[in-house]
């Protein structure tokens, strides 16, 4: 299971980092995106993998899993909602001002 | 909480005020007059204590394990300040009703007025240094705002920024400054630093330290070379002039030598530092002063060279000394208020505030002459009036070092500075109000209306009664204010005016005649000093100096800031993979840990090939951005049933709602946006980033694989433990989030909300044209409210928001809560804009997102607040379990209406986003276009 876990983050960094070096803005927003997934993940998995304990404290029960990492995590999703919001609302401003969609405002040529 | 509440007085004041002004600008004038008498009210009472000798302390338990607490403390010379900061601030509120003309916004210059008098009593009446230093910035930052009053004028906010700039370079040197002091000390608060000053005077760091806190009281205190901003602040409207550079801002400075006396004064270094500062601030202001020609500039630097004679006096380092710092306190800020204000009113009749323009006033407002004549002969330290006694205290005490090498320095330099002082208040009063007739006035000047003129009238009478009758005018309050300063019994001391022939009369004779002969061959000097020029000034020197500052600044952000966001996500990407190369190289080589691994089963297989397809899928599509969109969501619910696998289910529900809301919005942001990214890049330089991201991704799966097959100690038992029976809830998740960490939630739905705003204010006035075709050219369908989704999402709602009800109420013992809820409820009424349209939903919900969010912050903030008052540090939370019929056992937690204030801001934030992303839509004017057409059609 350890490896999946592995395999999915390197997969989705690797796909957010390629994606954040593009020339358009749009790309980049999805880069991003990817990127806050695979921080999530790995904020998530510092608590290590536990299947089948949430941290939902009932009688008779003592092992759970790290509720720690999960509360950052949640914070940290609505958080990044709003990053990626402020990002997309401020490529579609930088659109309408400059007349294109490039990262850097410019066409090169 | 008498002394909080009379720092926060002013500071509610100040909102009162700005309100009331919409009114009639005379009420803002009445508010504030009625706050200020409101704090000095509260304050009174507390007076008898501390003639009694107590101090008093009141403390807040705000982060005890840091070791601060918001704690104030009242002794004798805090309630000195209060007293002048409150007394002289209401006779400046009154001045200023008359002072301002009709153009000038009274709400908003009472109400800055109030915040720099909060501002300054927290200053006063503070016990914890840092809880000071952020009461000390607040008066550089509240100056500033006092200062560019007049904001359409130029030389307003150029000397407004100079102020900021040399004050709040001077608030961070004392930050540090603080904190070293509270590092010696081990504590932050007066009284133990107080009681440590030997601790102190012997640590290694106490030089470093001695600098650092120097730096700030000099800066705000305008000591030499940090003058020069206090003559450019004369921009400021008179009333403000009068406040600040009399009784409060400057003040600032010399408050915090005679609070720290006791801790940091008795070494050579406080001595020779202090001493020589005061001492050159001393003559060079009062040289200066002598040759200005503007009123204000002139009263400008004798305040900094008054200040330089109480700087002075602290150096010296004697009780005796300290005692006499502290009377000449009291003495300028009564004497330099009220000559302000005469030269506010001055200005204000003749319109010009020009000495050489200004001639034989005499005749026109005999009565303003005969005030600022009382004020102007205490300025000069005439016999009779208070600056006399305070200047010959003065004097006697700098004869007291004459033992010390270079310490004939002191009395002859004070003598000289007397001479200039005699000189300069000579000037102002005889070339301004005798000495020929008027040049070419703007307005024939005539006396001011009545009121204007009493405070002026209330503190020339009180320079007379204190210089005649000292001791039963002052003394008291001399006595218990100086033992605040000393923190220790006050020296004999004998306030009469006459104490024989001795050396400091022959010095104040000196000074007197020495001053009328140097008014008399003012004409050879003043051609003498117009060749010198404004050097003295320093001026130029600051401009030149922020004109370096800025070149280099320039020259470094050019060197970092490469203009190409590509280039600098490639540089940091190298660099963030280096440090992880680096990492795995030293240390442990080992990839493999000793922690037993979990078996693998086929869904989970499935799920990762489901993800690893659609997040490579993304990459390989990313130019036809809708596809690349939609398989990026596939990615999102691949990592919702992540959560769902590994114990998660609060995750699972925050991440599939999150999601729901980013694919709208993205959706949205992409219909204005092109729908293709054109092919830029070549082959090489793709290949290059496939090469860095797969390293990336190869990195962060090596380290994933590292941590996972390690063993984890946790902290989370303490959480775990004390969930139920600490926090009420057994969702130990919602626990945290609301209870035990509530206070970085506070923090998150702030920030949540101020990106809702920050996205709000970039849209407003935006018009953005959609394309009316997809890709491949053919037009959207024109059945825009198909009626099916309608009716059924309108059908869905009460059910939707039912079950964002139950998740809100559940979240602290089951998965849910504000952020889940919130979320839910924002699905929820964003369907119903989609399927029926903007206008039709807000005409049905007329919600506006801007309160909600306002009012979910401050149900979030009122319930930690709440804690407070039963005693409890910031957000404490509290439960009981109460039965209702029906529903059953039910439990009721303070940390539940903090849940509360998270979801409206989540619900508030969420829809401002998304409808004012959808409105741009509906402004612009393709859409008027397409419904002109369909008009057209019918």
């Amino acid at each position: 299971m350890e490896a999946l876990i592995a395999i999915i983050l390197g997969t989705l960094t690797a796909c957010g980092v390629y994606l954040i070096l593009r020339a358009r803005t749009f790309p980049v927003v999805l880069g991003l995106t990817f990127l806050s997934y695979a921080v999530n993940l790995f904020l998530l998995i510092m608590g290590r993998l536990t299947v089948g304990k949430p941290p939902i404290i009932l009688e008779g029960i003592t092992d759970y899993a790290d509720p720690l990492p999960q509360a950052l995590v949640l914070t940290a999703i609505v958080i990044g909602f709003a990053m990626t919001a402020f990002v997309i609302v401020l490529a579609l401003k930088a659109y309408v001002r400059l007349g294109n969609d490039h990262v850097d405002g410019t066409h090169k040529l | 909480m008498n002394l909080l509440l009379i720092a926060l007085t002013p500071f509610v004041g100040a909102v009162l005020a700005a309100t009331v002004s919409r009114l009639g600008r005379l009420y803002a004038a009445l508010a504030a007059g009625t706050v200020a008498s409101l704090a000095l009210i509260q304050l009174l009472p507390l007076a008898n204590g501390v003639f009694a000798g107590e101090t008093l302390i009141q403390r807040l338990v705000w982060l005890p394990s840091v070791g601060l607490d918001v704690v104030f403390r009242l002794d004798g010379l805090g309630l000195l300040f209060a007293l002048l900061i409150l007394g002289i601030g209401l006779l400046i509120i009154l001045y200023a009703r008359y002072y301002l003309s009709e153009r000038d916004d009274m709400g908003r210059f009472y109400a800055y007025l109030l915040l720099f008098m909060g501002s300054m009593l927290g200053i006063a009446l503070s016990e914890n240094i840092i809880q000071l230093l952020i009461f000390w910035e607040l008066t550089s930052l509240s100056s500033f705002l006092l200062i560019s009053y007049w904001q359409d004028r130029h030389e307003s906010r150029s000397g407004a920024r100079m102020a900021l700039a040399v004050t709040g370079g001077g608030g961070l040197a004392l930050l540090g400054g603080f904190l070293i002091l509270g590092d010696i000390v081990g504590s932050y608060e007066l009284s133990i630093i107080l009681a440590s000053g030997d601790i102190i005077r012997e640590h290694s760091m106490y030089l470093p330290m001695l600098i650092l806190v120097l730096l700030g009281a000099f800066t705000k205190s305008a000591q030499f070379p940090f003058h020069f901003w206090l003559p450019n602040a004369m921009a400021a409207p008179t009333p403000v002039s009068a406040y600040l550079h009399s009784a409060t801002m400057v003040k600032a400075g010399v408050f915090l030598l005679a609070r720290l006396f006791p801790a940091l004064s008795g070494t050579p270094e406080w001595f020779w530092i202090v001493s020589m500062t005061g001492l050159a601030t001393l003559l060079i202001a009062a040289f200066i002063a002598f040759f200005k020609h503007d009123l204000k500039g002139l009263l400008a630097y004798s305040t900094i060279s008054h200040l330089g004679l109480i700087t002075l006096l602290f150096g010296i380092g004697t009780p005796m000394a300290a005692v006499a710092g502290v009377f000449h306190i009291i003495n300028h800020a009564i004497f330099k208020a009220s000559l302000f204000m005469a030269a506010g009113i001055i200005d204000h009749e003749t319109g010009t505030r020009d000495m050489r323009r200004l001639r034989g006033l005499w005749k026109y407002m005999p009565h303003t002459a005969m005030l600022a004549m009382v004020a102007s002969a205490s300025m000069a330290g005439v016999p009779l009036f208070n600056g006399f006694l305070s200047k010959e205290m003065f004097f006697a005490e700098t004869l007291h070092v004459i033992g010390v090498p270079w310490g004939w320095l002191l009395p002859a330099g004070a003598t000289l500075a007397g001479v200039f002082a005699v000189a300069y208040s000579l000037r102002f009063i005889h070339s301004v109000f005798f000495s020929g007739t008027p040049v070419d006035l703007p307005k024939t000047p005539h006396e001011p209306p009545r009121w204007m003129k009493v405070p002026v009238e209330i503190l020339a009478a009180l320079c007379l009664l204190v210089g005649i009758f000292p001791a039963l005018m002052v003394e008291p309050i001399l006595v218990v204010a100086a033992a605040g300063v000393l923190q220790g019994p006050v020296p004999e001391h004998d306030l009469a005016i006459w104490h024989g022939f001795n050396t400091a009369l022959f010095m104040s004779m000196a000074a007197l005649m020495g001053g009328v002969l140097m008014y008399l061959v003012r004409r050879p000097l003043s051609q003498a000093y117009g060749r010198l020029g404004d050097r003295l000034e320093l001026k130029k020197l600051y401009n030149q100096f922020i004109k370096i500052l800025f070149h280099y600044a320039s020259v470094a952000t050019r060197f970092f800031d490469t203009h190409s966001l590509q280039r600098m996500l490639l540089v940091f990407t190298l660099f963030i993979l280096m440090l992880g190369v680096g990492g795995f190289q030293n240390g442990d080589v080992t990839m493999t840990g000793e922690r037993e691994m979990l078996p693998i089963d086929g869904i989970s297989l499935l799920v990762t090939l489901m993800l690893v397809v659609a997040a490579v899928g993304t990459v390989f599509v990313h130019q036809r951005r809708l596809v690349a969109l939609i398989l990026m969501g596939a990615v999102g619910l691949g990592v919702v049933l992540v959560f769902v696998k590994f114990s998660a289910p609060d995750l699972a529900l925050t991440q599939l709602s999150v999601e729901v809301v980013t694919m709208v919005l993205l959706l949205l942001a992409l219909y204005f946006l092109p729908q293709r990214s054109p092919v830029e890049s070549s082959q090489a330089r793709k290949s290059r980033d496939a090469v860095i991201a797969i390293a990336a991704g190869g990195g962060v799966a090596a380290l994933t694989w590292a941590v996972l097959t390690r063993p984890h100690r946790t902290i989370a038992d303490y959480f775990l433990a004390n969930s139920v029976s600490g926090g009420g809830g057994t969702n130990v998740v919602n626990v945290i989030l609301v209870d035990f960490r509530g206070y970085d939630t506070l923090g998150e739905i702030t920030v949540l909300a101020i990106a809702g705003l920050g996205i709000y204010a970039m849209l407003d006035q935006l018009q953005l044209t959609g394309s009316n075709r997809d890709v491949k050219g053919r037009l959207w369908s024109k059945d825009m409210h198909p009626a099916i989704m309608a009716s059924l999402t309108r059908l869905l709602l009460p059910l939707a928001l039912l079950v964002s009800m139950y998740i809100l109420l559940r979240g602290h013992n089951m998965p849910g809560g504000g952020f889940i809820a919130g979320l839910i409820s924002a699905v929820a009424l964003i369907m119903q804009y989609l399927a029926n349209g903007v206008s039709w939903t807000r005409k049905r919900l007329p919600a506006n997102e801007h309160t909600m969010i306002s009012y979910g912050l401050l149900i979030a903030t009122l319930t930690g607040l709440a804690s407070w008052f039963f005693g409890y540090p910031f957000l404490t939370s509290t439960f009981s379990h109460i039965h209702w019929p029906l529903v059953g056992e039910f439990e009721l937690a303070s940390a539940m209406a903090f849940d509360l204030g998270v979801y409206l801001v989540v619900v508030g934030a969420t829809l401002l986003i998304i409808i004012n992303l959808g409105l741009m839509h509906s402004r612009s004017p393709h859409s008027s276009a397409r419904k002109h057409i369909r008009k057209w059609k019918h």
